[in-house]
């Protein structure tokens, strides 16, 4: 049970505010008459006891009395209705207190501790304070984790007047963001730039529905990772999560794989196999680079997708699936349809719900994150201990674009943490590509000069051959790495396989006996 | 065109992903088509909740709090919110009808009662 001046002797505890301001209130004057205020129990003055509650709000002092205290205040009448709120809880609800008095505290708080009014009317009614942990819904439509401390409001003759609503932001406390829940999917899925947050809370939406999604990004942008994450979170979640990649494979296989095909229906088929389709019943199918499926199979998959039915390859039967589609490209595949290379119909099918994943370059903040990351998951992996990169380093690392995204910057921290042999990573432990970009960056600046229009160009012409012996460089340096793997080195190198064809032809670095099928 | 307002007893419900009912009307953008209907949800769920919003072909939503990550997929569904709202569905509604509604509105009503 708390009475008024009981209340007032509490109020120091939520916030350290000036005595004299707690002495105004309690006697009504200027308060610089009165004896200070020095301890705990405070001196309550014995006039102070036939001041009610009303009586103190009338003193006009309240406002500046609660706008002290560094939390959301609420003050309520016995119907709980507001009688004040203090500015922390005007920012946080977007409500004025003049506009909130005689609402119902629920209607303004929009917590979820209410439980429709019930929550403030058994604190009134068993006059014990009570703390529960909750969260509000804030005017900026954010859900911060709150404390809420209800503490019924007593007169001297312990006549319960209202209550005390104290909110304690707990957002500092509790996980401020990522994907909660499945700690594996949450770990492997890092972010804390407004960019990815966005994505982080289209996951949860994207996965209860049915529909189909189509993820876009760059390369390296986690485009699988998500894709599990939304299956995961799915009511198919503890149903298989099988990808194909539709890039990697020739029509013919692509179509066996995805379809299954039944005994006999070809050279070779020994023994039906069910295909991928089958395999992922009830649960999710991921088709990876879409943008690369060969025309003909899109009508197939189109025909799937609108009946849920299909005929294997050489079956007779129709078989019937049950089965999510989350496709991703990083081929941008409006430009496809218009170029012919895939099916507008199809794309319309796929693109129901649209996810892009940003570029690595427009999630600077998540850079650093990300590093830290890696230099402890390198560290953890070796069992050595955690490696740092040096200002110097550290500072090219910020500057530099990453092409491949996550998978660059994740395979830059593996390069560093096994070449270098020291505590902390210097910039020649950095790989040659990464210092050959960032080197016009790092480059003192060219001595001011008259402008003029052949000195101008000089630098132009001069900064353009660099360029193209620091590409052929690169080039040469990330095939030796990737043993020369054209595949794999073009993803290091976060171009297409057709650009590092082009681009080793331009250079001279095509064998004369080197095939002519890499395109596509 | 479709309206739903998410309610508890008289009210517009303070926050969206803890309304437990809802009421749907029909209308022609000036006048209601029918009477308003009210459904009772299993329990309480945003997510579920969107879902019926999607499949109701609602166009419009009326409610208290909602968070950002709803609000932006209503949005990019092409259906408008006006969310924030504290008062009387009853009023809400009549307002809306009248084109005064604006999100964020403390409505008379609130203080009824």
């Amino acid at each position: 049970m708390l009475s008024i001046d009981c209340f007032i002797k509490r109020i120091p505890e939520y916030a350290r505010f000036s005595f004299p301001l707690l002495s105004v209130l309690l006697t009504g004057n200027s308060g610089k008459e009165e004896p200070p205020l020095t301890d705990f129990p405070v001196p309550v003055p014995k006039r102070t006891m036939s001041y009610d509650f009303t009586h103190i709000l009338s003193q006009g002092m309240y406002p500046a009395l609660l706008n002290a205290v560094p939390h959301g205040i609420a003050v309520t009448n016995r119907d709980c209705k507001i009688v004040a709120i203090n500015q922390t809880l005007e920012v946080l609800t977007g409500v004025m207190s003049a506009d909130a008095q005689g609402v119902y505290v629920d209607f303004v708080l929009r917590s979820n501790i209410a439980r429709r009014g019930r929550t403030f009317r058994d604190v009134l009614a068993g006059g014990e304070p009570a703390v529960i942990e909750g969260d509000i819904v804030s005017r900026d439509r954010r859900k911060i984790p709150m404390r809420f401390t209800i503490t019924p409001l007593q007169t001297a003759e312990e006549q319960t007047i209202g209550l005390i609503i104290v909110l304690d932001d707990l957002s500092a406390v509790v996980h401020p963001a990522g994907l909660e829940g499945d700690s594996d999917i949450s770990e492997s899925i890092i972010g804390h730039s407004a960019k990815m947050r966005e994505v982080f809370e289209l996951i949860p939406l994207m996965a209860h529905t049915e529909a189909s999604i189509l993820i876009t990004g760059e390369t390296g942008t986690g485009k699988d990772k998500i894709a599990e994450a939304i299956h995961k979170r799915s009511n198919r979640g503890s149903k298989p999560f099988i990808k194909i990649n539709c890039g990697a494979l020739p029509e013919a296989l692509l179509e066996s794989e995805l379809f299954g095909y039944v005994k006999g229906a070809f050279t070779g088929a020994t023994k039906d196999k069910p295909g991928m389709f089958r395999l992922a019943q009830g649960g999710t199918l991921f088709l990876t680079e879409i943008g690369d499926m060969p025309l003909p199979l899109q009508v197939k998959l189109l025909s799937v997708l609108d009946d849920r039915e299909f005929f294997p390859l050489g079956g007779e039967r129709k078989v019937q699936v049950d089965v999510r589609i989350i496709a991703a490209t990083h081929r941008p595949l409006k430009e496809r349809v218009a170029q012919g290379l895939f099916r507008e119909d199809l794309f319309y099918r796929l693109n129901v719900l649209q996810l892009h994943l940003p570029p690595l370059r427009e999630r600077e903040s998540d850079i650093r994150f990300l590093i830290n990351h890696f230099l402890r998951f390198f560290a953890e992996r070796t069992g050595g201990s955690v490696k740092t990169f040096s200002d110097e380093a550290l500072r090219l690392l910020m500057e530099y674009a990453f092409p491949g995204n996550i998978r660059e910057l994740r395979n830059v921290v593996e390069y560093c943490t096994n070449i270098c042999q020291h505590q902390q990573i210097g910039v020649d432990d950095l790989p040659k590509q990464l210092l050959a970009h960032a080197r016009p960056a790092s480059r003192p600046p060219l001595p001011s000069s008259p402008p003029s229009a052949p000195k101008a160009a000089e630098p132009s012409r001069e900064t353009a051959r660099d360029w193209m012996s620091i590409e052929k460089e690169m080039i040469i340096d990330t095939l030796t790495q990737t043993r020369g793997n054209r595949s794999k080195a073009a993803a290091l190198l976060g171009w297409g396989r057709t650009t590092l064809w082009r681009k080793l032809k331009i250079h001279g670095l095509m064998s004369p006996t080197a095939p002519n099928n890499e395109q596509g | 065109m479709k309206i739903l307002l998410t309610i508890q007893d008289t009210s517009i419900a303070p926050r969206f992903d803890q309304a437990t009912e809802v009421m749907i009307a029909e209308h022609d953008g000036q006048r209601l088509h029918g009477e308003p209907r009210t459904i009772i949800l299993p329990h309480r769920s945003a997510e579920e909740l969107s879902d019926l919003i999607v499949k109701e072909g609602v166009d419009c939503v009326i409610c208290g709090g909602i968070e950002e990550s709803y609000h932006k997929f209503f949005t990019w569904k092409k259906i408008r919110v006006y969310d924030g709202i504290i008062g009387s569905h009853a009023e809400a509604l009549q307002r809306f009808l009248k084109g005064q509604l604006l999100s964020g509105m403390i409505l008379p009503s609130a203080q009824d009662g």
